[in-house]
């Protein structure tokens, strides 16, 4: 029997699972953070831009979709963070927009700006899409002040239903450390997918060995974020909903959320072993180039699992810090029944939309990007 | 109170933001297709002319792309960012076409897009021209559901009004997607496109002549982006047809303010320019009956009888019914727990007033009434222009089938001029859809004043120029790269 509560679940699985795709190809950031670390020489930097370039689409199109997705399925989350966290979401776009133009004008005649500020476009997009995508995600377990209001509706001088609670709009979630770290590591994270993307998709004994000291150096610094960020995920108050909707602070909240659903335990456990894997294996085997295909699905497995602990058993997964009741839940912020319903017959094809793009990837990348390929075929 | 100047900035941000978008996105759709029929000759006669000639034309479409790429995703966000009360009162609706874009065109132009730059080495023929037809359709499939979404706010169907959620619910998806709105809307960019593709297609070829370069090259191009172009712009006027058909029934004060109509009636005529005018024509376009009863700006807010008997509120009947409908939401949303039989009766009300609801928000008669002078004129600047550029592509197409192309300068330097008389008109277009439906974010729903964000004056203000500043550098850098490769022209081998 398929219920609005079943149909609320579903479209937060699907949402989970796009933000976990996305955070996998956020690779296309990583890359983009090593242009000048892990890039030497001009070669050697266009074959960093010239391998992301190619899958940077595929990135910026699931951002969008999610987005989109998001917005069909939970949009009073869309109406309320994004016009009231408006200084976060802002800052991302614009990073976004940069990043749009800079693959195809950084190499053309005429760019007016040069390429290496082409470059240090994408590279500043490298940095700040994925911390403060993760700083905002953070604030899904810390909560941000706004209030909720439908009655307003009925105000005809001001009929606003969602409000921010202060005038730094979304700008104060920096002040907590949690969202900080949760945002580091996802930048870190995003390095360490990148250096194993390219050293997967570049055939270039040079730039691999500076990839694998990067990716050293990033898988450390990620380690360390990600054993904090569960160390005070699993101890932190979180923002629990009972069945009349009515929110309250819950100590140990999200490590009840593990403990009451094995299987988030078990893909984030799955997640992480995966990661460590594929970056132990390419660090330790001078020869394996195939971590990208053990981290990234490791890297969807644990955000899926984290986007599960924050919207399931009975958890706000938007919490208001100024309005408890304010908090958005699975089930106050979602779209009707019938739109979540004609939403889940359209989100059949998203596995044929996933084979599709598999087909073509691997069509493309056959053989892996070369310093004389760049000589004879387009390139950005 | 919602600032006024909070409503303007929101506004001006929102029109900043989808008329630059509208810069990029007729390109695409129009190129796409000229450079897939180019490649298809290609892979039909199997003359590497046509390779040559398609991959020029992809180098121009790709500069282009990114643009409109980086315009258009603040466009999506900004519903949530700006206009954070419309994306709840409507979000029910609203967002799933946006999503259904996202899945269905935007992984299908990414994916084949990179086929189509990339792959020419690494997939056979047949498979790198059916990927550079598949970026032709995304775009084409992008542009549907983005208008289906718009037309949804010029013409709300399907839906109901729940007052326990307080949103607008979809109730029927196929009424969405078939709205009579969407589909001719739909048609009518799309076509749109097609023919700034070829005005553009044309007018650089043609400085090519003038140069007395490239010339077969030149003279080829002109010949397939012509037809495209004269097609597309059959369907343009064809489908700008039953749009003004559309824009009477639904939206009458659009179509009012558009003809600067202030007292209109049976036989209502058409002004070409304000003093000439042609009786009975406006009738025939908004009703195709010479007869046909066309209303004014005047007849609209003091309420009228068409002949048929049907009569329609005057501005402010709406405008009272539109504050029962309010009144008696929220007598309901107080009313719900404490005593059901007094909200029921509070939602029966609301139920017979909700077609009025937004007017309940509109405080003067004057609110109602758009720009009449920028639509009056925007209107003729997008008719005028798209009429001479038939004209124009008409004239083309016979001179070069006659070989005269090469010689008549005039018309080269004519075709060259014709590519910022195409945006002009497309700018135009939007400006009398987007302008003339002014205060309505929703048509009757919802007025753009209670749709914005609670953000301050100051924040938009701060965003605004940010955008205008980072567009308008794009469009500079992107015009600059377009002139070098047009210079530099297609590769040697081509001649």
């Amino acid at each position: 029997m398929i219920t609005y509560e079943f149909l609320q679940q579903y479209w937060w699985f699907i949402i989970s699972l796009l933000a976990g795709l996305l955070v996998f190809l956020m690779f296309v950031q990583g890359g983009n953070l090593l242009i000048f670390l892990a890039g030497k020489n001009e070669r050697e930097r266009e074959l960093i831009v010239n391998s992301t370039g190619r899958k940077w689409e595929l990135t910026f199109t699931t951002l969008v979709t999610f987005g989109g997705a998001f917005f069909a399925s939970f949009p009073l989350f869309y109406s309320t963070s994004f016009g009231g966290a408006y200084w976060v979401w802002i800052l991302i776009l614009i990073t976004f927009v940069f990043q749009a133009v800079s693959y195809e004008f950084q190499s053309k005649a005429g760019n007016i700006l040069g390429k290496k500020t082409f470059r240090t476009f994408l590279t500043i997009n490298g940095c700040l899409a994925p911390l403060l995508i993760g700083t905002a995600v953070g604030t899904f377990f810390t909560g941000s002040a706004f209030t909720v209001n439908k009655a307003a509706v009925g105000d005809i001088a001001a009929p606003t239903i969602s409000r921010w609670a202060n005038n730094w709009h979304g700008l104060e979630a920096v002040a907590n450390p949690f969202n900080v770290e949760f945002g580091l590591m996802v930048m870190f994270l995003a390095m360490v997918l990148g250096a194993l993307y390219m050293i997967n998709n570049i055939d270039d004994d040079n730039l691999a060995s500076s990839l694998r000291k990067w990716l050293t150096r990033g898988f450390c610094a990620f380690l360390v974020l990600f054993l904090l960020v569960m160390w005070h995920l699993l101890t932190m108050e979180g923002f629990a909903v009972d069945s009349n909707g009515v929110v309250s602070m819950e100590e140990y909240k999200y490590l009840h959320n593990i403990l009451d659903m094995p299987n988030t335990l078990v893909m984030l456990l799955m997640g992480a072993v995966l990661l460590v894997a594929g970056v132990a294996a390419t660090i330790f085997n001078k020869g394996f180039k195939r971590g990208i295909w053990l981290a990234g699905p490791g890297t969807v497995l644990a955000v899926m699992a984290l986007f599960m602990l924050a919207g399931y058993n009975g958890t706000a997964y938007y919490p208001s810090t100024a309005d408890l009741q304010s908090s958005l839940t699975i089930a106050n912020s979602s779209s009707s029944e019938f739109t979540l319903k004609t939403m889940a017959i359209v989100s059949f094809i998203i596995p044929f939309v996933v084979g599709y793009i598999a087909y073509f990837w691997r069509q493309m990348d056959k053989k892996p990007i070369t310093s004389d390929e760049l000589d004879h075929t387009d390139k950005y | 109170m919602v600032e006024t100047a909070l409503v303007d900035w929101s506004r001006l941000q929102f029109a900043l933001t989808a008329g630059y978008h509208w810069i990029f996105v007729p390109l695409t759709l129009g190129l796409a297709v000229i450079m897939a029929v180019m490649e298809t000759i290609y892979v039909v006669k199997g003359d590497e002319f046509w390779k040559r000639a398609a991959k020029f034309w992809m180098k121009l479409f790709a500069i282009n792309f990114a643009v409109g790429i980086a315009t258009g995703i603040i466009l999506e966000f900004q519903f949530g960012t700006n206009f954070s009360n419309y994306s709840w009162f409507v979000g029910d609706i609203f967002g799933a076409p946006l999503a259904i874009e996202g899945i269905f065109a935007f992984f299908m132009e990414a994916t084949f897009f990179a086929v189509m730059f990339f792959g020419w080495q690494k997939v056979g023929k047949r498979f790198h021209l059916a990927s550079t037809w598949f970026v032709a359709l995304g775009a084409a499939i992008s542009a549907v559901w983005i208008l289906v979404a718009n037309s949804w706010m010029q013409h709300p169907v399907g839906m109901e009004f729940n007052p326990d959620t307080v949103r607008h619910e979809m109730v029927d998806f196929s009424a969405l997607v078939l709205n009579p709105v969407a589909i001719s809307k739909f048609f009518h960019s799309w076509f749109s496109g097609w023919m700034t593709g070829a005005i553009f297609v044309i007018g650089v070829s043609c400085w090519y002549l003038l140069k007395k370069r490239e010339q077969k090259f030149a003279l080829s191009s002109i010949r397939i982006a012509a037809i495209v172009g004269i097609i597309g712009t059959l369907g343009v006027m064809f489908t700008g047809d039953s749009s003004a058909v559309h824009v009477s029934k639904y939206q009458p004060m659009k179509l009012a303010a558009a003809e600067g109509l202030e007292n209109g009636g049976e036989r209502a005529p058409f002004s070409i320019v304000p003093g000439i005018e042609i009786p009975g024509m406006l009738s025939v376009l908004a009703t195709h009956d010479i007869d046909g009863y066309v209303p004014g700006i005047n007849n609209i807010l003091d309420g009228y009888t068409t002949p048929d008997g049907q009569t329609h509120l005057s501005a402010e009947q709406k405008m009272e019914r539109g504050k029962i409908a309010i009144e008696a939401f929220s007598n309901y949303r107080e009313l719900k727990d404490s005593n059901p039989e007094e909200a029921a009766i509070a939602r029966k009300t609301l139920e017979e007033n909700i077609e009025y609801f937004g007017y309940g928000y509109i405080n003067s008669r004057n609110e109602l009434v758009p720009p009449v002078p920028l639509v009056y004129w925007a209107f003729r600047v997008m008719v005028g222009l798209g009429s001479a550029l038939l004209l124009l592509m008409f004239i083309v197409l016979w001179a070069e089938r006659k070989k005269r192309l090469e010689s008549m300068t005039w018309l080269q330097k004519a075709a060259i001029l014709a590519i910022p008389m195409v945006y002009l008109a497309g700018q135009a277009g939007w400006i009398v859809a987007e302008v003339g439906r002014q205060p309505w974010v929703i048509e009757g729903l919802l007025p753009v004043k209670s749709a914005v964000s609670s953000v301050s004056v100051g924040a938009v203000q701060t965003t605004f120029f940010i955008f205008v500043a980072i567009f308008t550098l794009f469009l500079a850098i992107e015009l600059r790269i377009l002139f070098k490769a047009i210079k530099e022209g297609p590769k040697t081998e081509v001649e």
